[in-house]
């Protein structure tokens, strides 16, 4: 069997993790940076084609305190303030560094060009032009990695375990893809950076490689869970018509730059009719716009794909194709003219609030166990405020990367790790079930289930559905692996991202159970409205097979009141 | 208004003979060939092998195969009524049914 010794191995390979293997490398460490899917490709950081929000301060004078202030107000009093902290702070080295490497935000005047995204206090969100940030962030990041001699990167390989030597992480245990042979990575530390859970919803902004993976190990490693019931939906993904080629989150850099105006079915504005007016500009936050247009679907008033309208009519032509650039064309061959038609849009989720509990160093309960970007939980609270979730991948990814490496110093060689894999390896080999059932629609009935009984608005009657039939699944999914094992095993695959997705599930349906009321993403239609008790986290953990939840006080810090 | 693609698909390992499997694949206007693959997988055969990541928005670049002999992304290509013919890319390795191996050299195990 194949066994591959480093100081650091990194398991995801987007920007987090990405930035992670930078800076072990900076700190002279060499490590392996892995991905299910290609490197730089998967995940969500290539995806995201819209801002980021850092304290730099070039359009506006700013600073990180400001921007921390209104990331703890989004968060609605659960963000573990030392992480927001970190994310603030550090996000202004971040994005500076990125600007060395030339990622090319868009500047004018000499200085760089930031707009003012919601939930902000000033114009503080830079941005790559015509939806690239995503991709140029990506393509940034793989071109630094390219450059580190001491970075290893392989492709097509899916960590399936931590593997663990007396309760501290040794390495991990992977599946080859393409042959299906186990591989054992040991190293004497370790990075998760598999972002979020997104795929868990059939309507989703993200990767199909977004299936909590990172979270499950983790879990199944010993480390906590927090903040798992907040799952954020992103309001106005697109819906219809059928749009190919496009990331579905596109509308959102157009309404900050034209507005738009969102209107019900019968071609109405409704927005105001939930407490915020809109007026064509973009001022409703994505709770708020999530909600409404939620609520008007279901008082019969959607658009005809169960949505809203999205409007551009308004805006002169000339207009439209300054804002949108290149994308008026390839909206051309998707047959949309915006100055003829309104899109239909409507909720999908987009990002996870909740993640893998880690100190300010990234290191989770786990000895030698370290997490970065999305997979980590606490930053966000309740509700992530736009343009911070690429900050986080790099200043906890280059967090992650420079603590890692020092770990390693100190730790030295692993060593190998095959006994202590055992129990993963005797699980790859097993021969699968005959009469397996189709592990590809389980996939989608899990999708369907999340979506529509775990999605942004909950009663306690959904979401007893919902854990019902989570652990009917959990039983039909049984203990065996489908399939063989060998090359490209896709249901294999499956069974083995089932395993996970299903175990996430029920981690984000019991939280979501236990708080009994409203607040941020995690909407409550039996218990509407924010209560003072429940200001406090939610931490999941796994014990012999059973999750079991414990409420935590918020982790405070005096920094604001330091800085003001 | 539902129509139907016919998808003739190149399947097997390398080093084996591969094989043509056919499926009617029902499908609204607009959809992509990549709906049409996942759509097999979800109804008919789960063991289907084709890769990739983001999922339509072209984004990954993982769904590169052939369409009736041309190279193109299966997430930015519509199905249509009537035949279409989907293998593999015809100078990668291959790996299974429609995977190949895409990734960089030094970017593989």
């Amino acid at each position: 069997m194949r066994q591959i010794e480093t100081d650091v191995v990194v398991i995801g390979a987007g920007g987090a993790g990405m930035a992670a293997a930078i800076a072990a490398s900076e700190a002279g460490k060499r490590s392996i940076l892995i991905d299910r899917s290609l490197i730089g490709r998967g995940g969500a950081t290539v995806m995201a084609q819209m801002t980021v929000a850092a304290a730099v301060g070039e359009q506006t004078e700013d600073h990180w305190t400001h921007h921390l202030k209104d990331t703890l107000a989004a968060g609605r009093g659960l963000c573990d303030e030392r992480l927001a902290r970190l994310l603030c702070e550090e996000g202004v080295t971040a994005i500076r560094k990125l600007q060395e490497w030339k990622v090319g935000w868009a500047a004018e005047d000499g200085h760089l060009k930031q707009v003012q995204a919601p939930g902000h206090d000033r114009p503080r969100c830079v941005y790559v032009d015509f939806l690239n940030t995503g991709p140029a962030v990506s393509k940034t990041l793989r071109t630094q990695v390219i450059r580190h001699d001491r970075i290893r990167r392989v492709g097509d390989l899916y960590a399936l375990d931590i593997v663990l030597r007396d309760g501290a992480a040794v390495g991990v245990l992977c599946v080859h893809l393409h042959t299906g042979e186990p591989v054992l990575i040991s190293a004497p530390a370790t990075i998760i950076a598999t972002g979020g859970l997104t795929r868990l919803y059939r309507r989703n902004s993200a990767s199909l490689n977004m299936s909590g993976d990172g979270y499950a190990m983790a879990l199944r490693a010993g480390a906590s869970l927090i903040d798992m019931e907040f799952v954020q939906f992103f309001p106005i993904g697109h819906l219809a018509p059928r749009l190919i080629g496009m990331d579905p989150i596109m509308w959102d850099p157009f309404r900050y730059k034209l507005g738009g105006r969102l209107l019900n079915g019968n071609r109405e504005e409704f927005t105001q009719n939930y407490g915020v007016a809109d007026g064509g500009r973009y001022q409703i936050t994505r709770d708020q716009a999530t909600y409404a247009i939620t609520k008007e679907v279901e008082a019969g008033r959607g658009s005809p794909a169960g949505g809203a309208y999205l409007s551009f009519e308004h805006v002169p032509e000339a207009e439209l194709r300054k804002a949108f650039g290149p994308i008026i064309d390839k909206l051309a061959k998707n047959g949309i003219d915006l100055t003829k038609t309104a899109v239909e849009v409507a909720p999908i989720a987009h990002y996870h609030m909740g993640g893998v509990r880690v100190g300010v160093d990234m290191e989770t309960e786990v000895p030698n166990l370290y997490c970065a970007g999305e997979a980590v939980g606490g930053a966000n609270g309740a509700n992530r405020l736009s343009g911070n979730a690429i900050t986080e991948a790099l200043a906890f990814g280059f967090v992650a990367g420079r603590n890692a490496a020092a770990r390693a110093a100190d730790t030295g060689p692993a060593g190998d790790i095959a006994a202590d894999a055992a129990e993963g390896l005797a699980l790859l080999q097993a021969d699968g079930p005959t009469d397996a059932p189709n592990s590809a629609a389980l996939v989608t009935a899990l999708q369907a289930l999340m979506q529509d009984y775990v999605g942004p608005f909950r009663t306690a009657e959904k979401l007893a559905h919902a854990l019902a039939e989570l652990r009917r699944m959990k039983a039909e999914l049984g203990d065996t692996p489908y399939g063989s094992g060998g090359t490209y095993d896709s249901e294999r695959l499956d069974w083995f991202d089932l395993r996970t997705m299903l175990v996430i599930a029920e981690a984000v349906t019991l939280s979501a159970q236990a708080r009994t009321e409203s607040r941020g993403a995690h909407q409550r239609e039996d218990h509407p409205g924010l209560e003072a008790a429940w200001e406090v986290n939610q931490v999941i953990r796994l014990a012999e097979g059973t999750l079991s939840l414990e409420r935590l006080p918020v982790i405070r810090e005096t920094v604001l009141e330091a800085a003001s | 208004m539902t129509q139907t693609a016919h998808l003739v698909v190149t399947r097997g390992t390398s080093g084996d003979d591969t094989h043509i499997e056919s499926y009617d694949v029902p499908f609204e206007p607009g959809q992509s060939v990549l709906d049409g693959l996942r759509w097999i997988r979800t109804h008919h055969d789960p063991s289907l092998a084709f890769r990739f990541s983001c999922i339509s928005a072209n984004a990954c670049k993982e769904c590169m195969m052939l369409l009736d002999g041309k190279v193109i992304y299966a997430c930015t290509e519509r199905l249509t009524d009537g035949e279409m013919r989907v293998e593999p890319l015809a100078n990668k390795t291959l790996i299974r049914d429609l995977v190949t191996e895409i990734a960089p050299p030094d970017e593989r195990l």
